[in-house]
C-alpha cells in the first residue's frame, strides 16, 4: 500500500468531475485527495489525484479512467521526480498566553498567518504532506478549531512535463 | 437551409444508416416524434420503454448495426436504464436518446424531470447532455462512433425539449476527433510473436472464447487459429456460437454453469488463452487457482480488461479478428496429441447430453432443446430469458452460428428475451426467431406481445412452465434448506387464452413423448405461437 500521484488531463466540460468521482466510488477505490482546475489550455482541465493502494489498484484506476471519453491523459508521478504541494488552513485557539509562541512555530516553518482574532490565528502553509503534517501536530496542543485544504497538486521537475500531445520529455 | 432540432437528430440518425428505432414518446421528446412523421425511419412502439432499450439490443446483435431507442424524460428515460445497464454489461452498440425538460428548467424538479446523464454514468460507456441545438450533430456523430468502435456499448445522448425545437444551420461533420478516445485496434506484433511461441510450446492449450469474439465478428478466424494449432475452445455464455457447438474442438460452456469438459479443459490446461471475454465470475469463479496451473494470455480491445481479474503473463490488446488474422500466419501447432485425447475423453463424460428422463405430467426441457437443435438451421436466432431456461438453452441448444444465440449474459437481466426477440426479427427477417423463456421471467416482458402483433412479427414462443423462480427455487432447495421463499407461481394466467386475447395461438405439452411433434408443428410455419413445455419444479439447472 501507499500514496500515488496520478495527474488527470480531461476536456474542461460540465459532468466530468462527477463521471470521476463516481468511478471512485464504484469501484471501491480509495481517493486520499482530489484537486481541480483549469490548466494553460481553458478546454482542458487537470485533475491531481492521490489515490492509496497498491501497484494493482494503481493499474487499475488508470486504466478505468482512460476508459472515460473525457479522460484525455493519465501520468503518474513520481516522488523523487516531482514536485507536489497542498495549500492548507488552519484556524488555532491563541490567546495572550499562547500567540507569541504560535508564531514562532509559524515562521519556522515558513507559513503565514493570513487572520488574527482575540482568540484565534489562522495560518495559512503550503508545502508537501509532511510537512504539513509535522505543523499540524505542533499546533494540536494549542487547539485547532478548523483546517481546510486544497488537496495535494503536484508538478514533475525539470524538463519533463504532462501535455496532451507530449510523450513525457521534450 | 436552418431546421429545427429535432429534424437534426432525424438528418443525422439518417446519416448514420439509421432505419428503425425502438421507442416510447412522451411530452420532452415530442418535437422529435413530430419530426419523425416526414422521416423514412421505421418506429417500432413497445409496450415499455425497457422493451424498446432490449430490443435494439436485439437488433444490435443480429445486425451489427447500432441499435437506437428513444423514450421522453423522466419515467420514460428511468424505465430504459435497466435496457442501457444490460446493454453495457454485455458490450452491445446502442445509442439511447432521451428528451429532457426544457434546458432553463432543469436542476428544478419539475414535472417529469430525471438526472439521466447521472443515472446512468455507471453503466453507459458516455453520455451528453445537449447545450446547444448546434452541438447535436456532432454529438450523434461522436455517439455513434463511441457506440461502435472499440469495446462497444451504449451512450446516452439526453436533449432537452427546447433544444428540439431551436433552428439553426445543420452541417453532419465528417471527421471525428476526440482526444479522449482512441481505441487500440492493432494488436502489438512483439506480443503476437510471445503468444505463437508460448502456444507452439504449450502441450495442454486451451482458448476460451468471449463474445468478444462475435463483436468482432472473428469466429471464422478462431476456427481458422483453433484448427492450424489443433486448441480446443471452450466459450463463455457470451461466446456460445463462436464456434459451431458440434466442432470437434468444441467444449461447450464452462464455467459455474457449464459443462464438465469446459471445465477439466480450464482447470489442466497449462496454457490459457482468452480472447474477448473478461473473466467473469460465472465463468471463473477461482481465477487464482487457473493462473496457478496455466500461464495465461489475454486478448482484449478492452486494456482495462486485462488484469482486471486474473493475472496475465501475454497481454494483447486490440481487435481480436486481426490479431486472430496474424496469429495464424505466425503459429505453429505444438504437441497437443495427448492433450487432445484427454480432451476427448472428457467431453465423452458429458454425460448431460443423454440423461433424460421419462417422467408422466412432465416434458424434461433438456430433452425438449435437444429435439430442437435437430429441427432448426443455422439461421434461426434463439433468445433466452434468465433463470434454468437460460442455463438449459445454454448447454442443450446446439448454436451453430455466431450472432444467433442471445441473451444477457452480464446483468442477467430478465425480461430481456421477448423484446430482444422483437429486435432481432426486426433486423433479421428471413430468419426464424424464437424466444425461450421461463414462466416468471416471460411475465416480466409478455406486454411485448402487443408489439409482436402490431408490427406483424412471426416470433416462436417457448416457456418453459414450471410454476416456479426456477433458478432461484434451486438456489433455495441447496443453499438455503429448502426453505422456499418468493420463489411461487401457482396462480399464472392461462397463457394460451392470453395468447389468443393477441391473435395468437398456442399449444401447452407435458410429456417428452409429444415433444417432437409439438416443436415440428410449431415450426411449420411463420406465425407468432406459443409452446408452453410443462416443467417439473424438480428439474435442475445442470
Ligand atoms: C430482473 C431480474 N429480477 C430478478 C432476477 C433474479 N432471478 C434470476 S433467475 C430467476 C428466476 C427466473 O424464473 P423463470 O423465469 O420462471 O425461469 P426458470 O428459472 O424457472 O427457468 C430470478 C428471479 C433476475 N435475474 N432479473
Amino acid at each position: 500500500m501507499g500514496k500515488h500521484i496520478l495527474s488527470v488531463l480531461v476536456e474542461n466540460h460540465a459532468g466530468v468531475l462527477s463521471r470521476v468521482a463516481g468511478l471512485f466510488s464504484r469501484r471501491g477505490f480509495n481517493i486520499d485527495s482530489l484537486a481541480v482546475g483549469v490548466t494553460e489550455n481553458p478546454e482542458i482541465s487537470r485533475i491531481t489525484i492521490v489515490v492509496d493502494g497498491d501497484d494493482y489498484i494503481v493499474e487499475q484506476v488508470g486504466k478505468q479512467l482512460n476508459k472515460l471519453v473525457d479522460v484525455i491523459k493519465i501520468k503518474q508521478l513520481e516522488k523523487e521526480e516531482s514536485v507536489s504541494r497542498e495549500l492548507v488552513l488552519i484556524k488555532v485557539e491563541a490567546n495572550a498566553n499562547t500567540r507569541s509562541e504560535i508564531i514562532q512555530i509559524v515562521e519556522i516553518f515558513r507559513a503565514n498567518i493570513v487572520d488574527v482574532s482575540k482568540n484565534t490565528l489562522t495560518i495559512e502553509i503550503s508545502g508537501g504532506a509532511n510537512k504539513v503534517t509535522a505543523l499540524e501536530d505542533m499546533l494540536k496542543q494549542f487547539g485547532i478549531k478548523e483546517i481546510v485544504r486544497t488537496g495535494t497538486i503536484a508538478i514533475e521537475r525539470g524538463n519533463n512535463y504532462t501535455k496532451v500531445n507530449n510523450n513525457d520529455e521534450e | 437551409m436552418k431546421i429545427t432540432g429535432a429534424q437534426a437528430i432525424i438528418k443525422a440518425l439518417e446519416y448514420e444508416n439509421t432505419d428503425v428505432i425502438f421507442g416510447y414518446p412522451g411530452a420532452a421528446i415530442c418535437p422529435f416524434y413530430d419530426a419523425l412523421v416526414d422521416s423514412g425511419i421505421k418506429h417500432i412502439l413497445t409496450r415499455n420503454e425497457q422493451g424498446a432499450a432490449h430490443a435494439a439490443s436485439g437488433y444490435a446483435r443480429v445486425t451489427g448495426k447500432t441499435g437506437v431507442c428513444v423514450s421522453t424524460s423522466g419515467p420514460g428515460a428511468t424505465n430504459l436504464i435497466t435496457g442501457i445497464a444490460t446493454a453495457y454489461m454485455d458490450s452491445i452498440p446502442m445509442v439511447a436518446i432521451t428528451g429532457q425538460v426544457s434546458s432553463e428548467l432543469i436542476g428544478r424538479d419539475v414535472f417529469q424531470e430525471a438526472d439521466i446523464t447521472g443515472a446512468t454514468a455507471p453503466f453507459c460507456k458516455h453520455s451528453y447532455l445537449v447545450k446547444n441545438e448546434k452541438d447535436l450533430p456532432r454529438i450523434i456523430k461522436e455517439a455513434f462512433y463511441i457506440a461502435s468502435t472499440g469495446r462497444p456499448g451504449p451512450v446516452v445522448i439526453d436533449i432537452p425539449v427546447d433544444i428540439q425545437t431551436r433552428e439553426f444551420e445543420f452541417n453532419y461533420p465528417k471527421n471525428i476527433d476526440i482526444k479522449g478516445y482512441k481505441p487500440t485496434y492493432k494488436g502489438h506484433s512483439l506480443q503476437i510473436k510471445k503468444v505463437a511461441e508460448a502456444v507452439s510450446k504449450a502441450k495442454r492449450p486451451l482458448i476460451c472464447a468471449g463474445g468478444g469474439i462475435i463483436r468482432a465478428n472473428a469466429s471464422k478466424e478462431l476456427l481458422d487459429y483453433a484448427n492450424k494449432c489443433s486448441i480446443p475452445v471452450t466459450t463463455t455464455l457470451m461466446g456460445l456460437g463462436a464456434i459451431p457447438y458440434h466442432h470437434k474442438l468444441n467444449l461447450g460452456m464452462l464455467g459455474s454453469h457449464g459443462v464438465y469438459a469446459a471445465n477439466y479443459a480450464v482447470h489442466n490446461a497449462d496454457l490459457l488463452i482468452i480472447m474477448g471475454a473478461r473473466v467473469g465470475d460465472r465463468a471463473m469463479g477461482s481465477p487464482s487457482q487457473i493462473e496457478n496451473k496455466a500461464s495465461i494470455i489475454h486478448i482484449d480491445i478492452d486494456p482495462a480488461e486485462i488484469g482486471k481479474n486474473i493475472k496475465v503473463s501475454i497481454p494483447v490488446v486490440g481487435d481480436v479478428k486481426s490479431i486472430l488474422s496474424e496469429l495464424i500466419e505466425v503459429s505453429q501447432k505444438g504437441n497437443v496429441e495427448e492433450w487432445n485425447v484427454l480432451i476427448n475423453e472428457a467431453k465423452e463424460k458429458n454425460s448431460i447430453k443423454t440423461n433424460y428422463e421419462d417422467k408422466a405430467k412432465f416434458v424434461s426441457p433438456k430433452y425438449a432443446l435437444s429435439v430442437l437443435t435437430k429441427l432448426i438451421d443455422e439461421k434461426t436466432v434463439v433468445t433466452t430469458e434468465v433463470g434454468q431456461n437460460q442455463i438449459w438453452t445454454a448447454n442443450y441448444l446446439g448454436v451453430r452460428k455466431a450472432g444467433t444465440f442471445i441473451t444477457s449474459g452480464g446483468m442477467g437481466t430478465m425480461g430481456y428475451g421477448l423484446p430482444a426477440a422483437v429486435g432481432a426479427k426486426i433486423g433479421a427477417l428471413e430468419s426464424r426467431v424464437i424466444a425461450i423463456a421461463g414462466d416468471g421471467s416471460f411475465q416480466m416482458s409478455m406486454n411485448e406481445l402487443g408489439t409482436i402483433k402490431q408490427n406483424k412479427l412471426g416470433i416462436k414462443i417457448i416457456v418453459f412452465n414450471n410454476h416456479r423462480l426456477g433458478m432461484v427455487r434451486e438456489m433455495q432447495k441447496v443453499k438455503y434448506c429448502s426453505r422456499y421463499s418468493g420463489v411461487f407461481l401457482d396462480e399464472n394466467p392461462d397463457f394460451i387464452k392470453l395468447f389468443e386475447a393477441y391473435g395468437f395461438t398456442g399449444k401447452t405439452i407435458d410429456s417428452n413423448s409429444q415433444v417432437e411433434e409439438a416443436l415440428k408443428e410449431m415450426l411449420s410455419d411463420d406465425k407468432t405461437c406459443l409452446l408452453e413445455i410443462i416443467v417439473d419444479p424438480e428439474e435442475s439447472t445442470l
